[in-house]
């Protein structure tokens, strides 16, 4: 076999496991698109604030700290235990959830009703606010995020290609780990909003709030659940890239490469979430493979937006999305 | 005639049952207007009853205080022999009140037995883990809810528009399917915002026979707000008028349509 097509191939399959964690994101995205018509800016806020929660409980942080110790003149920085990453996991989703309950109750309820592009303004307000919490809370400096995920390279990938190709492939092993718990999440998600009766409820009150009161369903209680959902595929997007490239600012960033996935797939679709991210992952790599050397690298940078520009162009909807239809 | 609590018996010879729900003293309002002015009158089990009245008469909000979604500043509303505390409309909705809306609300990007269906959710019992996975229970309720949701489906005759979306429907089907929505939650109560507004005559007689076929078969309790005085006469037991808010008539279609008051309302007076 010819040696570009050899590392073509890992090429392909290093872009597919980046584009998981794209698509992961941009799920998040989707689920409250498709449950409140509102396009969430704080996805990417929400997955950093969750990562850095994390780590400040499995370090045994004391929150608030910088604000208590100037105020009071105290030294308390750390309570002097270690929390087992998987309760500190729970912990964690206990405090999404707690914000989602906050956004619903601060936030949302006061705006029902309202265009959709003011509520995706007051998202934008809710990422900065988040961000400045999320510092507050935890302090801004960068860290480590490890809770026991395998890292590294997988030798037996890396063995068996070797006797095949005479050429080891490179693959992390976190990028296995990220895309068998990325096939999990999204089943559990298609399953939740299709089959069970939250689900339905769900979809429900995306699409008439009025409707969804005459049957019976509390448009308070599908709010808070919306925003808990997504304040959990946050914290699993927040594990993954944190683990990746560590805790800090940056993180919030990956919800910008979550854009043109959902320019690619569709607002409204979990599986289009799903292959964008893919296309992307792949797409960037290649091209960062093939052209970048011609034109001085760095193509990663740029590759996906203008992808998505063309989307724009030809098929605004994107490849699941639904058909935009005006009635004139 | 009417104040017995035992009920009464129909000129058709339908028995009808006692009080459903009361409303008393209900007054409403909005700022300085005054939508609904201390009107009591009640609703019993098994019959149809209308509440009529020129536009602006107050009628829908009356219908918007029994379902809940306007909350009256005096008076109270009594549901099955007991005084009902301030409830959210999902609240009331929960207790067996289901309605149709003037302006239709149907979840438009829903297939029509997806909209059918959503009127069952109150009657999902299994917990969220069962009905994901499809294990234990789950099956065996979703098989009974959709039985039950099919026979709604058969009733109303959209057989043929089960997959279709909601939104490619014409608006007289979209009628039909909202209402087969409330149906399927098989309401103690069953409200109507003019269920014939802007509907041919060929429509309208549809839905009459549909109308009182439901309370034929399933002996449902129906409140109904319609303009046109002809369908009305002909489908309810009793009728409540409404002009300005305040109720002007009360008792059978016969008793209403001889009332000076409601001639006058209706066709007008010369104040002299």
């Amino acid at each position: 076999m010819p040696e570009q097509l050899v590392f073509a191939m890992e090429v392909i399959l290093n872009g597919l496991m980046a584009g998981v964690l794209y698509a992961l994101v941009a799920l998040g995205f989707v689920l409250i698109y498709k449950a409140s018509g509102i396009f969430n800016y704080a996805q990417g806020v929400m997955a950093l604030f969750a990562a850095m929660t994390l780590v400040g409980i499995m370090n045994g942080q004391v929150p608030f700290a910088h604000l208590i110790n100037s105020t009071f003149g105290t030294h308390f920085h750390y309570f002097g235990w270690n929390v087992p990453a998987l309760l500190a996991v729970i912990l964690t989703m206990g405090v999404m959830v707690l914000l989602a309950w906050a956004v619903q109750r601060f936030v949302m309820r006061h705006l029902v009703g309202q265009e959709p592009i003011i509520l995706f303004m007051a998202t934008i307000g809710l990422a900065y606010f988040l961000e400045g919490v999320a510092d507050l809370m935890w302090g801004s400096e960068i860290k480590t995020l490890d809770v026991g995920l395998p890292q590294g390279i997988n030798l037996w990938i890396d063995e068996t290609t070797f006797n095949i190709f005479d050429y080891g492939f490179f693959i992390d092993n976190l990028d296995i780990v990220a895309t068998v718990i990325a096939a999990l999440l999204v089943a559990a998600l298609v399953a939740f909003s299709q089959y069970t009766k939250q689900g339905r409820a769900m979809r429900a009150v995306a699409d008439d709030h009025q409707a969804a009161l005459s049957v019976g369903i509390s448009l308070n209680f599908i709010w808070i659940m919306v925003w808990s959902v997504a304040g959990f595929v946050a914290l699993v997007a927040g594990i993954m890239w944190g683990t990746k490239s560590g805790v800090q600012f940056s993180l919030s960033l990956i919800a910008l490469k979550a854009l043109p996935v959902l320019m690619l797939g569709g607002f409204t679709s979990i599986p289009g979430a799903i292959v964008g991210g893919l296309i992307i992952g792949v797409g960037e790599k290649l091209f960062e493979f093939a052209i970048g050397p011609m034109v001085g690298g760095a193509t990663e940078n740029w590759f996906a937006y203008v992808l998505a520009l063309i989307f724009l162009v030809f098929r605004p909807q994107g490849l699941f999305g639904e058909k935009i239809i005006e009635r004139v | 005639m009417l104040d017995n609590s035992e009920g009464y018996v129909t000129e058709d010879g339908r028995k009808i049952g006692g009080v459903v729900m009361e409303m008393k003293n209900i007054t409403l309002r909005f700022g300085g207007v005054v939508a609904i002015k201390d009107i009591s009158f009640d609703i019993r089990e098994g019959e149809i009853r209308a509440i009529i009245g020129p536009n602006g008469a107050g009628k829908s909000s009356m219908l918007n205080v029994i379902s809940g979604f306007y909350v009256p500043q005096e008076g109270e509303v009594w549901f099955h022999g007991s005084k009902r505390p301030q409830m959210r409309p999902f609240e009331v909705a929960q207790q067996g009140i289901a309605r149709t809306f003037q302006n239709i609300a149907l979840f438009e990007g829903m297939s029509v037995l997806d909209n059918v269906m959503t009127g069952r959710l109150s009657f999902m019992k299994t917990n969220m883990l069962q009905q994901a996975l499809w294990k234990g229970k789950a099956e065996a309720e979703e098989t009974e809810n959709r039985e039950a949701v099919e026979k709604v489906i058969d009733f109303l005759e959209i057989q043929h528009i089960r997959k279709t979306p909601v939104s490619r429907l014409p608006y007289g089907l979209k009628k039909r399917v909202e209402l087969a929505r409330a149906l399927a939650a098989e309401p103690k109560l069953l409200l109507l915002d003019e269920p014939m507004a802007g509907m041919n005559v060929e429509e309208k007689e549809d839905m009459s026979r549909f109308i009182l076929d439901v309370n034929d078969e399933f002996g449902t309790t129906i409140a109904l707000i319609e303009h046109d005085m002809g369908v009305v006469m002909d489908l309810s037991d009793r009728v409540v008028v409404m002009d300005y808010g305040k109720k002007i008539g009360d008792g059978t279609p016969d008793e209403v349509r001889n009332n000076q008051e409601v001639i006058d309302a209706y066709l007008g007076v010369s104040h002299d």
